[in-house]
């Protein structure tokens, strides 16, 4: 697995919030589980795919990797250095090599500055700081460069948001991501929100932004397709847990863990003679409420193919071989579980 | 050549797209608020060439025509108890009442954004505490308020100015907040918080000219607000000592002739009326303009 170098590496993160209730004295009463320890590596030049449900976790995962909610414990290591415990310097350093782009590109750009204005806003920042030396023609032109790498017109520069498209806004978005030259893209949910031909197109400019500047995403969508295409591996959430992660081929093709399973078996299939023979696993019950700390397997309560061992334990990700691991007891041989 | 046409290209995008120009342009078709626009500007222009406009002194008295009744001499609305001319004094009291208006606004929405922004920025005790306090002053009548102000600064022009606006500053702080908090969940701010923006740029750079709409609206009003109580407070003996020409005071000193000589009380009262009324109808059309939900 790690010829390569690890670009950020993920461990035992949990993100609670708390729960208060009160007027002006506010009492905490409980917590919220949003993350409840995961663990996992992004390679340089690797895309990972974060998929799973509403409510599982995956944008409070990618918030906490870049450090806009303060993790409550566990380690993010970008290049090498623990970002969860550094001070605002060295963060705003970090932050240069890790850039976010958001799920609505309406609301991810501010509609009173130009589109040349947004995209130059991670450099006019670390400029104004000290910690970056460019000239203002050098600024211009590297806003021209960045539009018409993501496929935007540089005339286009002095526009405002309000006058693009969703998908137009999406590459504003992407240039402002890339201004800084940054090693690892956090995607939120990038293309939920676009419309169908317009995600293809998205896909396509990260697919070819990744090739041509060596990028590594944390990719996060719950539309499986999309994460197929797009990703190297995939790691399957629920319930503030991750339940699978595997190369994206093996994922699709023999998923392990039940959850997985039956997430594939409701992707819908194109062909309406396929589709009307189609097996779907149709999982009882609601997401449980991640209000409370668990002592068995996260996925018991839904899962068809519970046994004894799920309540007793948690069970842990655990290499099974062909790159795939799995939290689940079901693929754990007795000598895994034991080490 | 080419890069001239390229120039071109972006002034023109750019050109058309400042807000208030947006605003102003769909303000046409709203009758209240051309209305409105066109009495703010009358005002204003009164005020501006007040010296020109009449031939007489606000102050200059003569006893030998006092209360001339209005539409007879060539003191047009007649003059006062002192033999001043009215229709001057009317004049004169709009820069009084422009001047009030622009500095008890500039007080109130000084204070008012300020805490407003931290107080919804920061969120948590911060805004807790903040608020009560505003929920207090809130509660307290406002006239009354700043009538305790104004009777610990003593009474004078400008220590009304400064009643008047520290009474306001929780009517702003509270539309601030509010935009505040709706603005600052926009996903745009998490993107400038990620990419390293300090708490200060992402509050004046990012979240305040997002807010500036509503704010813009309730300065509008409070003008009007703010001329109307510093007539109040002058008619009160608490404002504009005489022999200022302010509107509010010649009421107050000439009321006592209200059935012998009704145009001395009158003309200043329809003064403040008109000029109250032309900033609330612009509010208004402002409102309708700049709010989103108005629109369709």
């Amino acid at each position: 697995m790690s010829d390569k170098n690890k670009l950020l590496e993920v461990k035992k993160l949990k993100m609670h919030f708390p729960i208060t209730s009160g007027g002006i004295l506010k009492r905490k009463v409980g917590l919220i589980r949003a993350v409840d320890g995961i663990d996992f590596t992004i390679e340089e030049g690797e895309t990972l795919g974060l998929v799973g449900e509403s409510g599982c976790g995956k944008s409070t995962t990618a918030r906490c990797v870049a450090q806009l909610h303060r993790p409550t414990s566990g380690e993010v290591i970008l290049r090498g250095n623990d970002i969860t415990k550094t001070g605002k310097t060295e963060l705003l350093k970090a932050r240069m090599d890790m850039q976010m782009i958001f799920q609505d590109p309406y609301a991810s750009l501010n509609p009173r500055m130009t589109a040349g204005s947004i995209i130059a806003e991670p450099l006019q920042i670390y400029k104004s700081r000290g910690m970056l030396e460019i000239t203002k023609a050098e600024i211009i032109e590297k806003i021209e460069t960045l539009m018409e790498k993501v496929g935007l017109s540089h005339h286009f520069r002095n526009r405002y948001p309000h006058e693009f498209s969703g998908g137009q806004r999406q590459r504003i978005g992407v240039a402002r991501a890339l201004a800084l030259n940054p090693k690892l893209i956090l995607a939120d949910e990038p293309v939920s929100a676009l419309d169908v031909s317009i995600q293809s197109q998205i896909l396509n400019l990260l697919t070819d932004l990744r090739e041509e500047l060596n990028l590594s995403y944390l990719f996060i969508a719950h539309d499986l397709a999309v994460i197929q295409h797009i990703s190297d591996r995939v790691a399957v959430m629920y319930l503030g847990k991750i339940m699978e992660v595997s190369r994206s081929k093996e994922l699709y093709k023999n998923p392990l863990h039940p959850y997985t399973v039956a997430l594939l078996s409701a992707v819908p299939i194109p062909d309406p003679r396929i589709e009307r023979e189609r097996q779907r696993i149709i999982l009882t019950g609601d997401v449980p409420s991640p209000d409370k700390e668990r002592h068995n397997c996260y996925f018991y309560d839904r899962c068809p193919k519970s046994f004894g061992r799920c309540k007793e334990a948690v069970p842990a990700l655990v290499d099974v071989g062909s790159g795939q691991h799995v939290a689940c007891f079901l693929h754990h041989d007795k000598e895994a579980d034991n080490s | 050549m080419s890069t001239e046409i390229k120039e071109n290209i972006i002034e023109i995008s750019s050109e058309k797209n400042s807000l208030f120009r947006e605003a102003l342009f769909q303000l046409k078709g709203n009758k209240s608020a051309i209305i409105g626009f066109i009495i703010i500007v009358g005002f204003i222009l009164m005020a501006f060439l007040a010296p020109w406009l009449t031939p007489f002194e606000p102050n200059a008295q003569d006893i030998s025509i006092r209360k001339t009744a209005p539409f007879v001499s060539s003191h047009i609305l007649g003059t006062d108890d002192l033999g001043r001319d009215l229709l001057t004094r009317i004049i004169y009291g709009s820069r009084i009442s422009l001047i009030i208006g622009t500095i008890s606004v500039g007080i109130s929405l000084t204070f008012g954004i300020l805490i407003g922004l931290i107080s919804g920025y920061y969120g948590g005790w911060v805004d807790r505490i903040v608020m009560r306090f505003i929920d207090i002053m809130l509660a307290i009548p406002y006239v009354l308020l700043t009538i305790v102000i104004v009777a610990l600064l003593g009474p004078s022009l400008i220590n009304a100015m400064i009643a008047i606006g520290v009474s306001q500053i929780p009517q702003y702080a509270r539309v601030v907040r509010a935009s505040v908090l709706a603005e600052k969940e926009n996903d745009y701010i998490t993107a400038e918080r990620s990419l390293g923006a300090s708490d200060s740029e992402l509050m004046f750079k990012s979240i305040l000219p997002n807010c500036i709409a509503p704010i813009f609206v309730q300065a509008t009003l409070g003008i009007g607000d703010a001329i109307l109580s510093s007539a109040a407070l002058s008619f009160l003996g608490l404002g504009a000592q005489p022999p200022t020409s302010e509107w509010g005071l010649m009421i107050a000193s000439s009321r006592e002739f209200v059935t012998s000589a009704w145009w001395i009380v009158t003309f200043p009262g329809v003064a403040v009326l008109l000029t109250v009324l032309g900033f609330n109808l612009l509010a208004d059309g402002l409102r309708d303009v700049l709010d989103p939900r108005m629109k369709d």
